[in-house]
Order: structure tokens, then sequence, then C-alpha cells
């Protein structure tokens, strides 16, 4: 067995990785885990902009931005979360051009700004321009300046070294009011070395995950092929709780049949979205600000739209976005790569033709419970001390129930920072936590069960499968019948999942091998998704019940915590099924109260 | 396996004007890998595949289709599959090429498509390449933002000329495309190669940084710019458009003029 030591270990090399390496490897004996490479990590893909009220255009402030993020997440959002968000844009835009970052200028040299969706002049009056961008490259040059600054700081990563398991201790603790619990303990993670094979023990005083999202549950998503929910898989497997998984983020402006995103900043820069009529159909939706409405209630009219016959092309099942009205100069200077996957992908020229689109997975909004400093929360209150999440696969909640552009490159960038000095901190005052005996035990025990299978299962074949009917039962409209339709199909995927091949049988780069322990996330993922759907009878943000399709604060102005239960048995419970435990958590308001949500 | 399983890249149909009739042409090809697993043989071989593809399919689409229904120990790397990860640079019938970015229709699908690794750099398996020595360049040319003046509060003012003189060179995604097509490079693996001299560049030109003497002073070595025989590949090679060999110009005469 291979044992390393370090004060901090941080599972991924994304932005919010990344972020968080740069302030703890200057405090702190720190490692990255990567199941790839940095720079392939998929912030890279992101697009239009990062938000911050720096107000170098026009008037605004930290107050404004909050507000929209709270509206935009439909109230679901801990307010004290998005004031920190809100509050440390600023800084947290400046660091990335200190550090280098290529923000686009205006004519005075200050960072460019521009319009995004759900981004308002005081409280919702007009469409603001608040995102700091550079072309529609933005994630690029974040995931680029973040490496180039590893680099300088000499943060030490492990290259492909897939992390599977986190050791967690249970501890017999006493509450203040007397009574017994468990207390959670991390001492390190398992990771698996693709390049050799090998298992590769990592004790840690702080782990930090920061591992991304898990978008690859749908067939027609933004997400990168890797995108797994393995961080989440992860910790959910050890007793960790899960939070809002039900939310999960459509794009409206995915490459129709492709998925690939086109950035919200087009509509930004004027792009109108329009039906087989040619009519510009969000005006009827969003009186007041349009195409720039938060991505949801955009996303849902695209599929009414369609629905409703009003669809373009052959078979009527996409709409156009036409930035056909655009000078060409203008669109080659703000959206070049975007208008290059049009030509590419589709043969599509945007500066003449309207360019095919249609809703994409692209972003979950739930994840691994934390409190503003990161901290991972074991239940409702207790934190894990030592344990932080941070990025797509952490869920702090500054998104609610629907994240507006712009504010995945924010958070990963604020709350990146934030784990990494907390994790440092933490470091220093604490001591390791003895490894449990045999700590590969779990891990070995999944890869030699998926390599000795002899079944005749493909995993590619369930995986297409799990994705179908999540595409047809879990997108942007849900209902009763069609989520526990996606449970029956889960459940005999779990099945055939059991006997799984792998054909592979080698050591070297075995990635026949990682699909298939990929598959078993991807599982695990889709199913508290729509467990948490099914129990959620209420329509908000990204999460539409035709059945049920008004908000109801009453009853769901709450968080939904996931638990793995074995204990439960489908028929213990109506609303679960076998092995998932549902609670709810208090949303924390600081100075908003709820209001209908229009535009 | 006798099921259609993997999805083509899109089973969107586009309206006549853009895509011809409409319907999604189907298409047969041979995909021609070259394979090699030292767990099994010291020995590189190459593996024919006959497939049935779409008309909107990429390379990327066909590897996938191999390694999902016919042979799973195929083994590539790739992740985002639009070309901007840079994980699946290979060698696309003699050229270096992102397998997700080169349709299969803009290839003559009357011949085998040959899939290779990469050049010039160790082979660990299959199409996967040791990547260590390509970023060991990266790292040595300092390629990150060094000011000596004062941080400012708010941020550095820059003009909109000076951040558009290195646009060019901030779109690397160090994929190595260029760096492994560039014969120098084949037959001197210590020379830095373009994508190293690509981000020296990026940095070298930006007005807010304060040590491009530095870094010509690194590519001034014998194994630095001097070695380019600006035989263009490389500018063919990037999949991001980025004039590389122009870059590589430009620095050699920075060195020039500055007379280091």
């Amino acid at each position: 067995m291979q044992v390393h030591k370090y004060d901090v270990v941080i599972v991924g090399a994304g932005g919010a990785g990344m972020r968080a390496a740069i302030e703890s490897g200057q405090r702190a004996r720190t490692a990255v885990l990567t199941k790839l490479y940095p720079t392939r990590s998929h912030t890279g893909a992101a697009q239009g902009g990062m938000c911050a009220a720096l107000a170098n255009v026009e008037e605004d402030n930290w107050e404004w931005h909050t507000f929209d993020t709270i509206k935009g997440g439909d109230y679901l959002v801990d307010q004290d979360a998005a004031e920190v968000m809100a509050k440390e844009a600023i800084d947290a835009v400046l660091d990335l051009e200190k550090m280098g970052l290529p923000f686009n200028r205006t004519p005075e040299g200050r960072i460019d700004q521009r319009r995004f969706g759900g981004h308002t002049r005081d409280h919702g009056k007009a469409p603001v321009r608040r995102a700091c961008y550079a072309a529609d490259r933005t994630g690029h040059m974040i995931l680029q300046t973040l490496y180039q600054n590893c680099v300088k700081h000499n943060v030490e990563f492990y290259n492909e070294y897939y992390v599977l398991d986190l050791l967690i201790v249970d501890e017999d603790a006493v509450r203040e009011d007397g009574t017994p619990y468990k207390q959670k303990r991390v001492a390190g993670v398992v990771s698996y070395d693709l390049a050799s094979g090998e298992l590769h023990v990592f004790q840690a005083k702080s782990v930090v995950f920061a591992s991304g999202g898990a978008g690859k549950v749908f067939k027609t998503t933004s997400n990168a092929h890797t995108l797994t929910g393995d961080g989440m898989g992860i910790a959910f497997r050890r007793g960790i709780p899960l939070e809002d998984m039900e939310f999960f983020q459509f794009h409206p402006t995915g490459l129709a049949g492709l998925g690939i995103l086109l950035t919200e900043g087009a509509r930004g820069e004027g792009a109108i979205l329009r039906n087989s009529e040619g009519e510009r159909f969000m005006e009827r939706y969003a009186p007041t600000i349009k195409d720039l409405a938060p991505r949801d209630i955009v996303a849902r009219a695209m599929a009414n739209e369609v629905r409703e016959g009003r669809g373009c092309g052959p078979n009527k099942d996409y709409v156009l976005l036409d930035l056909t009205h655009l000078e060409p100069a203008h669109i080659e200077a703000k959206l070049p790569d975007i208008t290059e996957f049009a030509r590419t992908y589709l043969g599509v020229e945007p500066f003449t033709d309207p360019v095919p689109v249609f809703p994409t997975a692209h972003y979950a909004m739930g994840g691994i419970p934390t409190n503003i400093t990161t901290e991972v929360l074991q239940d409702n209150d207790t934190i894990v001390p030592g344990l932080y999440a941070a990025g797509e696969v952490a869920c702090v909640s500054v998104h609610g129930s629907n994240r507006l552009g712009t504010n995945s490159l924010l958070d990963i960038n604020v709350f990146g920072k934030r784990a990494g000095i907390a994790a440092a901190e933490y470091s220093k005052t604490a001591d390791f936590v003895e490894l449990p005996e045999d700590p590969e035990a779990m891990t070995r025990g999944i890869l030699d069960g998926l390599l000795s299978g002899n079944g005749t299962e493909r995993v590619a074949q369930i995986r297409k499968e799990l994705q179908d009917t999540m595409d047809a039962n879990m997108q942007v409209f849900r209902t009763k019948e069609s989520l526990e339709q996606v449970l029956r199909d889960i459940a005999s995927f779990e099945e055939r999942y059991k006997h799984v091949t792998v054909q592979d049988k080698g050591k070297r780069f075995n990635l026949d091998l990682l699909e298939a322990v990929e598959l078993g996330f991807l599982l695990d993922m889709a199913k508290v998704m729509t467990v948490g759907a099914l129990h959620r009878e209420e329509s908000r943000g990204g999460h539409y019940r035709e059945d049920f399709p008004d908000r109801d604060d009453e009853k769901f102005m709450k968080h939904s915590m996931a638990y793995l239960d074995n204990s439960v048995t489908a028929a213990s419970s109506a609303e679960s099924v076998a092995g998932i435990r549902l609670e709810t958590k208090p949303v924390i308001f600081t100075r908003y109260e709820p209001m209908e949500r229009k535009y | 396996m006798t099921t259609e399983m993997a999805e083509p890249a899109s089973k969107i149909e586009l309206p006549a004007s853009v895509a011809g009739d409409g319907e999604i042409p189907t298409f047969h090809i041979t995909l021609r890998v070259r394979r090699y697993d030292p767990e099994i043989s010291e020995e590189a071989r190459w593996d024919d595949y006959k497939l049935t593809m779409y008309g909107t399919d990429r390379v990327l689409d066909a590897l996938h289709k191999v390694k999902w229904e016919i042979d799973g120990s195929v083994s590539f790397r790739r992740s985002c599959a639009h070309g901007v990860c840079g994980s699946d640079a290979m060698r696309i019938n003699g050229r270096n090429r992102l397998a997700c970015k080169t349709l299969l229709k803009d290839l003559d699908t009357s011949k085998p498509i040959t899939v290779e690794p990469i050049k010039g750099l160790p082979v660990e398996k299959d199409l996967i390449v040791d990547m260590e020595p390509f970023f060991q360049s990266f790292r040595e040319v300092m390629p990150f933002l060094i000011n000596k003046g004062h941080e400012p509060t708010k941020e550095r003012l820059q003009s909109v000329e000076d951040r558009e003189r290195f646009d060019d060179t901030t779109k690397c995604i160090l994929c190595a495309a260029c760096t492994s097509s560039c014969p120098v490079f084949w037959t001197d693996g210590q020379y830095f190669g373009p994508a190293a001299i690509v981000n020296a560049h990026r940095f070298i030109f930006d007005s807010r940084d304060d040590a491009g003497d530095m870094r010509l002073e690194i590519l001034n070595d014998k194994e630095g710019v001097w070695r380019c025989r600006t035989t263009f590949n490389c500018s063919e090679a990037c999949p991001r458009g980025i004039q590389v060999t122009k870059a590589i110009a430009e620095v050699k005469q920075a060195i020039l003029a500055r007379k280091i």
C-alpha cells in the first residue's frame, strides 16, 4: 500500500480546486489530485463571463447582485451565502486580473462588462452590465490563469489520479444537550493512478472536494464526458448528505442535437430567440427583460414553443438563436468561439443564418452541503472537521433552485479561495486522523468486482439507456408518472450493472474500467436527483412539476437533504426509494422576503 | 452486440437551406487505429474497424463507437468533446488534429482513416502519450504574469490595443498538436517547442508584464526559438487557429531588437 501524507489534499483541479490550491499551497503542504490534467477541466468550457458589481460601465452595487441571485434562485438561496458571494465578487475579479487574466477592456482601459440573464439594475428594473469577460472564453482564461499561478507557486499536482473513496472515521460524541451522536472525521482519500493501475492512499488533515458536476446523467448536455458526479457520489456513499439535488439547470442555448454550449452572452450582446413563426417569443414569457430572463424561464419557454408546434426545422424540434442583425465585426470580437462551434458542428453560418438551439443539461445547483466557510455538513448543523467542498460539487447554497449565468465562475473563485484558506488554517491546528484499518478495502472491492465480472451487460449500453430516460422524463418538464418511470428504470439498470463486463483487464490506463466505475456514480446521482424531484411537489426555479405548477412556500420553502440509508426499503416510504432517506433543512433568510418571481 | 448503440454526434435535422435534403446521411468507414500496449506486446500494430457513421459525426464519435461496442481496451484521452479542453489531439490521416473537432465527412472516407498518437512524446498505450515533457517545457518559460510594480487597489489599466496585442496566443489550450507536429521537436526532444513559445509570447507582449527580458533570455537558449525552421506545421496543426509560426517569429525579432 502506497501512503502519502499531506496537510491538505484537494480533489479536482478545475477552477475551484486550483483557486483553493493557490491559497492552500502558500500556507500548508498541499497536493491536488485530478482524474484529468488541470487544463482539461470543464471550467475551461465556460464562456460568457463572471459577474461582479464593479460598476465600470454603469451604476451597480453588490446589494443588487445579491438580490438578483436570490430572486434568480427562486428564494431557495441561503441569503448569507449570496451576500458573501456578491460582496467578495469584486475582489475575486480583481484577484484574477492581478494574476494576469486578460479581460476585455473599456476604452478607458478598465475591465469591460456586459449584460447577462437575470442580472438587473435596482431590483429588476432593467438589465445591467455586470459580467466581466474575455470574449466568449472567460472560463478558458480563468482556468489557464489559475493553472499559470499554480505553476508560479509550485503547486504539487497528481495528474490522472482518480479519487474513488473518502476515508471517514465515525467517533462517538455527545451534543450540548446530552444526546449522543456519531461525529465524522476525515482521514484522507484513496485514489487510483490511471497510468499504473495502482491504488494510492493520501492521508490528510484537510480534504477539499472540488470535483465538479454530474451532467452526464443526461444525454443532451454541455458537460464533458468526465463529469460523472464522482465527488458527490463518494461523499454520499460515506454518509454525507446531498442537498437540493433535484435542481438541475438546463441551459437554453445548446447547439440543437449536440448540447454544445452557446453562451448566454450572445443574448447579452443582442441575439434574439425566435420560433418557427419568426416571433420573438420571450416577449410573452418575460415582458421586461425578454431574452435575458433567467435560464430556467427561457429553457421552459423554448420547450413549450416546441411542444405547442412552433419549433423549427423538418421535425419542429428546436428554436432559433438569431444573431443575423448584429454587426459581423461585433460578433467576431465578442463571440468568436460560439460562432465557430455553429460552423464546425452544424455547418451553419451565424452571420447570415440563425442557429438551431435547444436546452442542454448544464449545471447541478445541488451538491455536498457546506456553510459559508465551505465546511461540509454531516447533517443540518454538524460540520465534519477538516472536510471542505467548493464549486459545482458543493451546495453552499448560492444558487438555490436556479443559478444565474456567470455565478458559477464567481462561485468557484469566491468559495474556492475560502476553501483553500480554511483547509490550510485548519491543518495548522489539527492532528492527522488515524487511517482506518485496510483503507483501500472498499475501493479494491469495487475495482476487483468490476474486473472479475463476466456478465454480458455493457457499460455504454446501460449509460445510454440511463441518459435516454433522464432526457425523456427528468428534463425541463416533470410529472409524478415520468419520475416514477425513471426510478423503475434505474432499479433495472442497477440490477444490470451488477453484471457488466469490463473488456480491458490490464493495469495501464484502463479507461474501460474507469467508465464502469463512473457509471456507478451516475446511477447513484440520477437516483438521488429523481427521488428529490418526486418528493418536491411544487414548481420552483429549475424544477418544474406539471402536476404541481406553482411554488408552494408553505410546504417546500426548504432545502432537501438526501442521505444514504440502507434501512429504508421501498415499502417503508411512499416517496423514497430503497436506500435513500430524505430530510429537509431550513433556508437562511437575512433581508429579502420571498416574492412572486416575475421578469 | 447487434443493436445500434452509440448515438451519432447529432441526430438533428437541419433545414434544407443548410443541410441539403434534410435527411441525415449515413456512411461506412474503416477506422485504422494504431494499437500499443506494452502489457501485452512491445510491438505496435494496426487494428481496422468497419463502422457505420452519421454525416455529422466526428472522429471522436467513431473512436467511442469502437470502444463502447467493439473493443473496450482501445484507449484514448478525451473530455469536453468540443475542442476546448485539448485532451484528444491525435494524428489523423497523418495530420495533427483534435478528434472531437474533425468531422468524418471532411475526410476521405473511401480509404481507411488512420488514427495514431501524436509524435515526439513517449507512447504509453494506444493513442495516449506521456505529456510530462510537454508540460515541463511549458513550465520553463515562466508562463505567468510577473509585475514588479505596486499592486493597485483596483485593476491594472490596459488599453484595448494593448490587450489585442497578445490576444491570439491567449487562445492556447495546451493540446500539444503544434509541438508534436514540429520536425525539430521530433528529432530533438530538448527543443522547447511551439506551444511553450506561444505561452511565453502571451506574457512577453502583455503590457502588464515586467519579465519579458527574462523570458527572451530563456528562449535565446540553444534549445529556444532559433531551432525553429519555419516549416509552418505548427500553425496548420493548431485547432484554435493561433498563428503559431508568426508568434515565434515575433519572439525572434524581440530577442534581436533587445540585443540580449
